[in-house]
């Protein structure tokens, strides 16, 4: 399982272009709502909360006037050779669908967070606390993701979902689940982000731009050096941010 | 030495009856009174005749059916039956008594009727009846088209679950043996 790229012949990726990101938390937001994610108690507590999607904030640390900040939206980036999967003393990880999303399943999940250390990008949270949704609140559960309970490691799964689900309307309309049309499937993040940053297809299909987006020469993976082959890439046009995505020495 | 010589030979007869007693007393224990108390015996809220509807030539499709979308739409609401029972009938058969009570309890209060579902899955399954349509109900499904009455729903007391519950080694081998991938993330959400 470790050590050993896979190839799917469906690769779901996200493009997130950072110079069209305002940070407005769109993403997060809509993330927490669609995939069941308990209403934060403490969410300035970075130790214990929960976001499967999370902005960061980045800065060129120069003075005025070139001073200049972007934001960086982070989802879970999928590995094609994951950390998390190798480390899983109880499989309760794995990456071996085709798609190449990285699967979580909480009932196997004994809680050890070797995952959550092993996870280069932070993108694996605990459950510290039992989720608890304010009275009235419970109204916007949804029934198509499970709710987790304390004591289990949860991700982002790219709304998996509702490509179950968009699989489902392919049949009935008599299409190819295996070929879905660009747009049939996206997350809930890029679904709901105001100013287009975010982009998801198949990386695989020319039919879907996600295919060519990749291939721009801004394009990059975050720490492409440690080997992860990420199935989320980025774009930005501004060299200090792309610089941030990896760590180089000062030679280079 | 004399007494000890007797006492093993009436220890075999004796441990012959004890170990037949055990045996059969753990039969009694395993196949009958712990699965009796392990599920709890429900009955349907109103007793739906399967065979009554089947017989007037209604498909299974007619009232289970995918949703434009491809979700299961699952069973069919109040306002679907009342199509057909809007009104008490008055009828003193059996039948027609189980009819009027769903009217007066449901179609007249716009309640949805509280049905037991045999095969209810854990909320983080998801099962998709479009993949599955090429199969026969009844390969998973209790064949209710030839009940007049429902079957007890039986509910494990510990899990909460139905008896009649596909379990995951099932959906599993039927998997396998069909060359469909068993991924976690295949049927888990």
């Amino acid at each position: 399982m470790s050590g050993h790229k896979m190839e799917f012949p469906i690769t779901w990726g996200m493009v997130i272009d950072i110079d069209k990101c305002t940070g407005c938390g769109a993403c997060m937001a809509s993330c927490q709502t669609e995939n069941n994610v308990e209403p934060q108690r403490e969410a300035s507590n970075k130790l214990r909360a929960t976001s499967w999607m999370l902005v960061y904030e980045l800065t060129n640390d120069k003075a005025f006037p070139n001073h200049d900040i972007a934001y960086l939206p982070r989802p879970c980036q999928q590995c094609g050779n994951p950390p998390c999967v190798s480390v899983c003393p109880v499989i309760a990880t794995d990456k071996n669908e085709n798609g190449g999303i990285v699967s979580q399943v909480y009932p196997r999940c004994i809680g050890c967070r070797y995952c959550v250390a092993a996870c280069p990008y932070h993108v694996r949270y605990f459950g510290w606390y039992d989720p608890i949704w304010p009275e009235g609140m419970e109204k916007t559960l949804s029934p198509m993701t499970s709710v987790r309970p304390r004591g289990v490691v949860e991700k982002c799964t790219f709304c998996h979902h509702r490509w179950t689900q968009a699989k489902d309307a392919a049949r009935v309309a008599g299409k190819d689940p295996d070929n879905l049309d660009d747009g049939a499937y996206v997350t809930s993040c890029v679904q709901n982000c105001p100013s287009g940053a975010l982009a998801f297809g198949d990386i695989k299909n020319p039919k879907h731009k996600v295919h060519e987006l990749v291939k721009s020469p801004y394009a990059f993976r975050l720490l492409e050096r440690l080997g992860t082959d990420t199935q989320v890439y980025y774009i930005s046009r501004r060299e200090w941010v792309r610089k941030l995505g990896d760590n180089y020495l000062k030679s280079e | 030495m004399e007494e000890k010589r007797s006492n093993s030979a009436g220890g075999v007869g004796g441990m012959a009856l004890f170990a037949l007693i055990g045996f059969v007393g753990a039969l009694v224990v395993g196949w009958g009174i712990f699965p009796k108390m392990l599920y709890s015996q429900k009955t349907q809220p109103i007793r739906f005749s399967h065979t009554v509807h089947t017989q007037l030539g209604i498909e299974c499709e007619q009232c289970h059916h995918l949703g434009p979308d491809g979700r299961f739409a699952g069973l069919p609401s109040t306002e679907s039956c009342a199509e057909c029972h809007g009104e008490e009938t008055g009828d003193t058969s059996a039948n027609g008594k189980e009819i009027d009570k769903f009217v007066k309890d449901y179609v007249k209060t716009g309640r949805q009727v509280p049905w037991l579902v045999y095969q209810y899955q854990p909320d983080n399954v998801f099962f998709s009846h479009a993949a599955h349509k090429g199969f026969e109900c009844t390969k998973c499904h209790l064949d209710v088209a030839k009940t007049d009455t429902p079957p007890p729903y039986y509910e494990n007391r510990l899990s909460g679950y139905s008896k009649d519950t596909m379990k995951m080694w099932e959906c599993e081998r039927c998997h396998a043996s069909m060359g469909t991938s068993n991924a976690c993330f295949v049927c888990h959400k």
